[in-house]
């Protein structure tokens, strides 16, 4: 089971839904699902700039940018899915709420299994939060990517 | 007391045109007060278990395929007790009209009415075009969750045989039609899953030998609804080599694709003996020393 401790807007959201019965997590995830932000247009402009997480039920469309602050480089989160898709709408939008602007470290420190912290597996079924836990791997997949090829330029 | 059936041109071609209705016929059910009054229940059963919260058809109740209709630990259906408890919550009496929707050209929704076949309930309808056309239309939604009055529904058997094929019975049926609706990449075996897809674990891939390939989706138009009399006929009949009074078996993954099919052939063009084989692919892509063709071609059987 997980041991790290999870960024504190994702750990907030896990107290959220755990702090909920089983029709009222569906509802917050609901919720999220309409709070989902809608992609920058030069994402929108750009569609292959974004990468297909096939394991979702429905189309999901994700990429991540990279941002220079005084601190450290964070990570940008971007999601496209259709409305008539609300969960995985919601899986996607509660990522970005807790993930999006943090370090590269924090987010692969967050335990492959997180998703099942939200009590849903139940209701939502696990193959469907399979397509969360797909959503996530790739997150931090690209990361992961993003920061080796960061440090092999750097030793060069 | 049934529900009238609905007349029209299109409808009157099929088989069995009480199995259809269209949104017009539902909209004036439910603008003459019939689905608020009970006589008419109106079911959204969908793919996504959220969708029915973001607006449903005015008085609909929800059944989720998988949290309401599997049972949660034997890959079974739910049985007789846990069937009548669902029922009357959702203001479902043996006697009642029940009409079912959802989306993507009611996928879910005819996975959805085949469980209900299988417990024998008599007046179960589709909603010609579901969920999509209905909002197409610009129709009402109401985002209220309904609350029906609860109904009395008695413990029924669950009588699989006539409509459930099982593997043995698949292996039983070999030499007799078998109808494949997966995608194209999932009967030649390229993949083991639909495209875009989650994997569910097939060991192998390809079809059950001698089956027809006929995508489940070319049953239905761009709109949803399904395809006219004489268009399925072309594709069944002609193009799959069905003939009347054939015993047909269709299958897909895990049975809800091809739930879509069953209707098709059971109640539009009117094949007595058609079952779904709900094991699917899952099954038989893990079953051991099961015969399996791969490619394009329908293959043969072993001698």
């Amino acid at each position: 089971m997980t041991t790290s401790p999870l960024p504190p807007a994702l750990a907030e959201i896990v107290d959220d839904f755990q702090a909920l019965t089983e029709p009222d997590r569906l509802q917050l995830l609901l919720e999220f699902s309409r709070g989902l932000p809608e992609l920058p247009s030069r994402l929108t402009n750009h569609p292959e700039l974004l990468e297909q997480v096939v394991e979702c039920q429905s189309p999901l469309f994700l990429t991540i940018e990279k941002e220079q602050t005084d601190d450290a480089d964070i990570f940008r989160l971007f999601f496209k899915a259709p409305p008539e898709a609300p969960t995985t709408r919601g899986f996607a939008a509660v990522l970005h709420e807790g993930l999006d602007g943090l370090s590269g470290d924090d987010i692969l420190a967050v335990p492959d299994d997180m998703p099942e912290l939200l009590g849903l597996t139940r209701a939502i079924t696990p193959l469907r939060m399979r397509g969360m836990t797909a959503m996530l791997g790739r997150i931090k997949r690209k990361i992961a990517a993003d920061m080796a090829h960061t440090r092999a330029a750097a030793d060069s | 007391m049934p529900y009238a059936v609905e007349e029209n041109e299109k409808f009157s071609a099929y088989a069995h045109p009480e199995r259809l209705v269209s949104t017009e016929w539902l909209a004036a059910a439910i603008e003459a007060g019939d689905v608020a009054g009970g006589d008419l229940v109106v079911v959204e059963s969908d793919e996504d278990v959220l969708l029915y919260e973001m607006g449903h058809i005015p008085g609909a109740v929800k059944i989720d395929w998988h949290t309401d209709l599997n049972d949660e630990v034997t890959r079974d259906y739910i049985d007789g007790p846990a069937f009548a408890e669902l029922a009357a919550a959702k203001g479902i009496s043996r006697d009642s009209t029940v009409v079912i929707y959802g989306d993507k050209s009611n996928w879910w929704a005819s996975y959805a009415l085949w469980v209900f076949t299988l417990f024998g309930h008599e007046d179960v309808r589709l909603l010609d075009g579901g969920r999509d056309k209905w909002i197409a239309e610009g129709r009402e939604l109401s985002h209220e969750t309904s609350t029906p009055a609860p109904a009395t529904y008695p413990v029924v058997e669950r009588n699989d045989a006539p409509i459930r094929a099982f593997k043995d019975d698949v292996l039983a049926h070999l030499g007799n039609p078998l109808i494949d609706v997966r995608s194209p990449e999932e009967y030649t075996g390229q993949r083991t899953h639909m495209p875009a897809y989650p994997e569910e674990g097939a060991l192998r891939g390809g079809h059950i030998p001698t089956a027809a390939s006929i995508p489940w989706g070319r049953a239905a138009a761009e709109n949803g609804t399904y395809r006219s009399r004489a268009e399925l006929e072309a594709l069944y009949l002609d193009e799959a080599g069905l003939k009347a009074g054939d015993d047909v078996v269709a299958y897909c993954r895990i049975g809800e694709r091809s739930s879509h099919t069953w209707f098709a052939l059971k109640y539009l063009l009117g094949f007595e003996s058609v079952r779904n084989y709900d094991g699917s692919w899952t099954e038989w892509g893990n079953a051991v020393r099961v015969p399996i063709a791969k490619g394009t071609e329908r293959g043969s059987l072993p001698a």
